[in-house]
């Protein structure tokens, strides 16, 4: 048998049952393998429900920095029973498994092209430990433990994480280290060197940051000056508010007297959610809602008022599998089109798709600013891979001298000023954006009516059609200038004349980038762009144009950025190629480049049977 | 389309305590049906602010969709107005209240706005005690859509239509009450001597305060068979206790006999001076409250007037620790904790 023989670049996946520990444990190896300086990206795949299902752990363990997922499993540690015969045939020829030998496997386990670990984990925390509970918990550490040795990592390094954990609860160090032992010695003495896998130090994190991109978002949320979020619990976006709530209660407290410099309403349902961010942007504050795709489809409604009656709000859509009630904590990228489209009646919207924790912070404070500037709901597309895992990236970034672009607002002076009469829906700029008040500005100047029905420049109600063919048509001029305020694109060139390319977006980014990188070795340069925001730029349109066949990789059934680049762009649909993953799993290098490699194969034979046809 | 008034100005008009005349409150002219009780209201809450001295442009009014919700055109043209999406006005209030504390909000809705497709909003924004007046144009009708009965309609009362409605009806006093509103009126259209104090006492109360005005339908519902018409209206109903509203700083000038009246104080100082009336109606216990609203219900009649009043309940701001300054109005210094605080935030994610 071939061992599987790597060194720091590797896939780990533990299978254990949620509200059993295993998830503080799991994630203390990915930290212990970031302090060793290699780059680590952990992902939970976990069951809606709160204790006792199925759960899995998978980290892939990359030095060059491919943080997205490679796909199979190298080595599994497979602590649950109900799970166990289809983990044990996850593992990938020449992989380990390591389970809990406090009982025989199971007759059937009868691979021979795998290497076996037994560590009596049970047993071995039942001699140590008396109560129930803490048997449990510490089979976990225990398995850490065993891995330490595998791996041949540094045991000062775990040991150091339990004590900077435990800083207040003294009492925890010495019992957590006894079980970090006790899986350290059983391997060391019953399989030395029975595993080729290692994570050897390296200096390759640099400084980078360990956190999941809800709570960047959360954080860019207060640093971007949201006064109110209006929101409702739904996975996966519920720990956005927490985040933003949590760490406003810490930030934006007033010195003296505590009051808040914030507020959070939990609503009673996603419509009344943003039809709050709504009430409180249109009075001036900037507001923010975070949701999933259910939440969206309720809050329709109310963004076609947002949109129509220039409204700023923000809606951090942290995406689900849908649709319906999908599967609620699996990821997806499926709220594309119906983001871009929401609510009756001709309507768009900006959105910005984020690609890690730190795109998180800084899209969704630079989203309270298009949101200013624009008047308009903008959407920043996270989803659940991105939102809940734990993702290594780079740190985030404020520049103090950033101010807040709070748009087009005329104050009492600048009402008084005037030489012409104001309107709230004139424009004067020629940029298709109006200038508004805010409630309350001037005893007799700048008050009007929002209203969600047809109105004219001076925000009269209107049955007109010229002044509703106007209205709508000066909303165009509008999204022409949004263009040029969202992110731009970011391109990758791996071969200059290569006639192939790449487009992706938000989390189908790592694995895209390493099945790339993997291509051009193999011999197939492949140019990329990573789409960041939509409205889509010239620049994107340009880049197709470049090339002959363009890959459109994204993780929804149907093709969803496709669609929107022939729709927006003009594109030949024959020309963009979809690679979609829908599986709820995020997306992997190796179906990346299988699919790729697939299609560029059919390729070539229909280019030859084409010159035949001559 | 909405049509503007004249601006002629007789120069006697009479001024309030800020120098504004009636006429400086008055909105765009009313496109609803000529003798609609929503305009009396409209005339009402005209006078109210009038009195009141509020400065019209701190004040922000907002509605759902209906008849009912077209009316903040018709007053207050000075003020910003939001007319919402249907049923969904009391969440884009709660979200304008939350940005800022400092200004006047009024709610206008009626019947099917706020107790049918708005209930689910209705009842939240009551129990968050959202410091505004919410006043409902409670015809039993959906007017726009020619003449359904709505969820207030009393069981057995037919409109136009003449089909007696067989289901029973939402009273949303009583869900007001229960929610905790800590203020809960009901008035009629046509009877501007209870309505005008009461709007006053409303705009004063900090917290929610619930208005349901009974608005008769002149054209889908003020039938003989309809229990809210005009006619219906006034042999049915009875006023319960009168009452003075005298605002804060003002000299209580009637002087009542000891024993035949109460003072209740509110937030801002004013008062409101009950007088006694069959004992029936105690307004500062919920629980008289709910059983004075159905015993008059037995009867087949309407109890109006002031119905519930505690003043010192805690508003949403209140609850939320909020700061008194406007949220609106706090900047980056205020907001953003700045590169130095990121950093060890980072540093702690490491």
């Amino acid at each position: 048998m071939d061992k599987i023989s790597a060194v720091n670049d590797f896939v780990i996946r533990f299978a254990t049952v949620n509200g059993s520990g295993s998830a503080s444990a799991n994630n203390m190896f990915a930290r212990a393998v970031i302090r060793h300086g290699v780059p680590a990206s952990p992902k939970n795949i976990f069951p809606s429900n709160i204790q006792g299902l199925p759960t899995w752990y998978e980290v892939r363990i990359n030095e060059h920095g491919y943080l997205g997922r490679r796909g199979g499993v190298d080595f599994m540690v497979a602590v649950n029973g109900r799970t166990l015969f289809d983990d044990y045939r996850q593992v990938l020829p020449g992989g380990y498994f390591l389970y809990d030998s406090t009982k025989r496997l199971p007759p059937g386990f009868t691979r021979k092209d795998i290497t076996e670990i037994g560590i009596p984990l049970a047993r071995l925390c039942n001699e140590e430990y008396q109560e129930p509970r803490q048997r449990q918990m510490f089979k976990n550490i225990a398995y850490v433990g065993a891995l330490a040795y595998l791996f041949n990592m540094e045991f000062s390094v775990f040991t150091e994480s339990v004590k900077q954990k435990f800083k207040k609860k003294i009492k925890l160090i010495d019992p957590n280290i006894k079980a970090l032992d006790l899986g350290y010695y059983y391997a060391k003495e019953h399989y030395p060197k029975a595993c080729s896998i290692a994570v050897e130090r390296r200096d390759c994190v640099g400084d980078f940051i360990l956190v999941d991109g809800n709570s960047a978002a959360g954080l860019g949320a207060l640093y971007g000056g949201a006064t109110f979020a209006g929101w409702y619990p739904i996975t996966p976006s519920t720990s956005v508010v927490d985040a933003f709530e949590a760490y406003s209660e810490k930030f934006r407290l007033e010195a003296e007297s505590g009051r808040r410099k914030f507020a959070v309403v939990q609503a009673e349902d996603e419509l009344a959610a943003i039809g709050m961010v709504i009430g409180a942007a249109w009075n001036g504050s900037r507001s923010f809602t975070a949701t999933s795709g259910p939440g969206v489809s309720l809050m329709n409604e109310f963004i076609g008022l947002a949109y129509f009656a220039e409204i700023p709000a923000v809606i951090v859509n942290v995406q689900r599998a849908g649709p319906s009630t999908g599967m609620p904590t699996r990821t997806q990228q499926g709220d594309l089109l119906t983001c871009a489209y929401a609510s009756h009646g001709d309507t768009r919207h900006p959105m910005l798709f984020p690609c890690n924790p730190e795109e998180c912070f800084d899209m969704t404070a630079t989203a309270l600013d298009l949101a200013d500037r624009l008047q308009t709901p903008i959407f920043v597309m996270s989803d659940l891979d991105l939102g809940m895992n734990d993702n290594l990236s780079p740190p985030m970034v404020w520049d103090d001298k950033r101010r807040y672009d709070r748009g087009k607002v005329l104050d009492a002076k600048a009402l008084e000023q005037r030489k012409t009469r104001w309107g709230r829906y004139l424009d004067e700029d020629g940029d298709g954006i109006p200038y508004r008040t805010y409630p309350g500005t001037h005893p007799t100047l700048g008050s009007y009516f929002t209203r969600g029905s047809s109105h004219d420049e001076y925000a009269r109600y209107t049955e007109s059609s010229a002044a509703y063919e106007r209205d709508m048509q000066r909303l165009m001029v509008k999204w022409q200038t949004a263009k040029t305020l969202v992110p731009v694109p970011h391109a990758r060139t791996r071969g200059k004349d290569s006639p192939y390319a790449a487009l992706f977006f938000g989390t189908s980014t790592h694995s895209s980038y390493e099945a790339l990188s993997g291509l051009k070795k193999e011999g197939v340069p492949i140019n990329s762009m990573r789409i960041r925001s939509f409205p889509f730029s010239q620049e994107i349109k340009k880049f197709i144009d470049q090339h002959d066949l363009v890959f459109i990789i994204e993780q929804n059934r149907d093709g969803q950025m496709r669609t929107l680049l022939i729709n927006e762009c003009g594109i030949v649909p024959a020309k963009l190629v979809s690679v979609l993953n829908i599986d709820g799993m995020p997306i992997t290098a190796r179906f990346i480049s299988k699919h790729i490699h697939r299609v560029l194969a059919d390729h070539k034979v229909i280019a030859i049977n084409a010159t035949v046809a001559q | 389309m909405s049509f503007v008034r004249p601006s002629f100005r007789h120069p006697d008009l009479p001024v309030n305590k800020i120098g504004y005349t009636r006429v400086d409150y008055d909105g765009a002219l009313s496109t609803l049906c000529a003798g609609c009780g929503h305009d009396s209201i409209t005339s009402a809450i005209i006078q109210a602010c009038f009195e009141l001295s509020l400065e019209p442009h701190r004040i922000a009014k907002l509605s759902g969709i209906g008849c009912s919700s077209k009316t903040p055109a018709y007053f207050l043209g000075n003020s910003h107005g939001f007319n919402a999406v249907h049923g969904r006005m009391p969440a884009v209030a709660t979200g304008a209240v939350m940005a800022n504390r400092d200004l006047t909000y009024i709610g206008i809705s009626g019947d099917g706005d706020t107790a049918s497709i708005g209930m689910g909003q209705f009842v939240h924004a009551v129990r968050r005690n959202l410091d505004i007046t919410y006043i409902t144009m409670n015809n039993g009708v959906y007017g726009l859509t020619k003449g359904q009965d709505s969820a207030t309609a009393d069981l057995g009362s037919a409109s136009r239509k003449g089909i007696p409605n067989p289901f029973a009806p939402i009273d949303l006093c009583a869900n007001a009450i229960q929610l905790g509103a800590g203020y809960v009126g009901r008035s009629f259209s046509g009877d501007k001597t209870q309505l005008i104090p009461m709007l006053k006492a409303a705009l004063a109360h900090k917290g929610f305060s619930f208005v349901d005005v009974i608005s008769p339908c002149v054209t889908f519902n003020n039938g003989t068979s309809s229990t809210k018409s005009y006619a219906s209206m006034r042999e049915n109903m009875r006023a319960a206790e009168m009452f003075d509203f005298v605002p804060a700083r003002e000299e209580i000038t009637v002087a009542y006999e000891e024993g035949d009246f109460a003072n209740v104080t509110m937030h801002d100082g004013s008062v409101i001076q009950l007088h006694k009336g069959d004992g029936k109606l105690n307004v500062q216990s919920r629980r008289s409250a709910l059983a004075a609203l159905e015993d008059y219900r037995h009867d087949g009649k309407i109890l109006t007037g002031l119905l519930y009043i505690d003043a010192e309940s805690r508003d949403l701001h209140n609850i939320l620790n909020t700061s008194q300054t406007p949220l609106n109005e706090l900047n980056e210094q205020d907001l953003c904790p700045g590169s130095a605080v990121l950093e060890q935030i980072n540093q702690r994610l490491r």
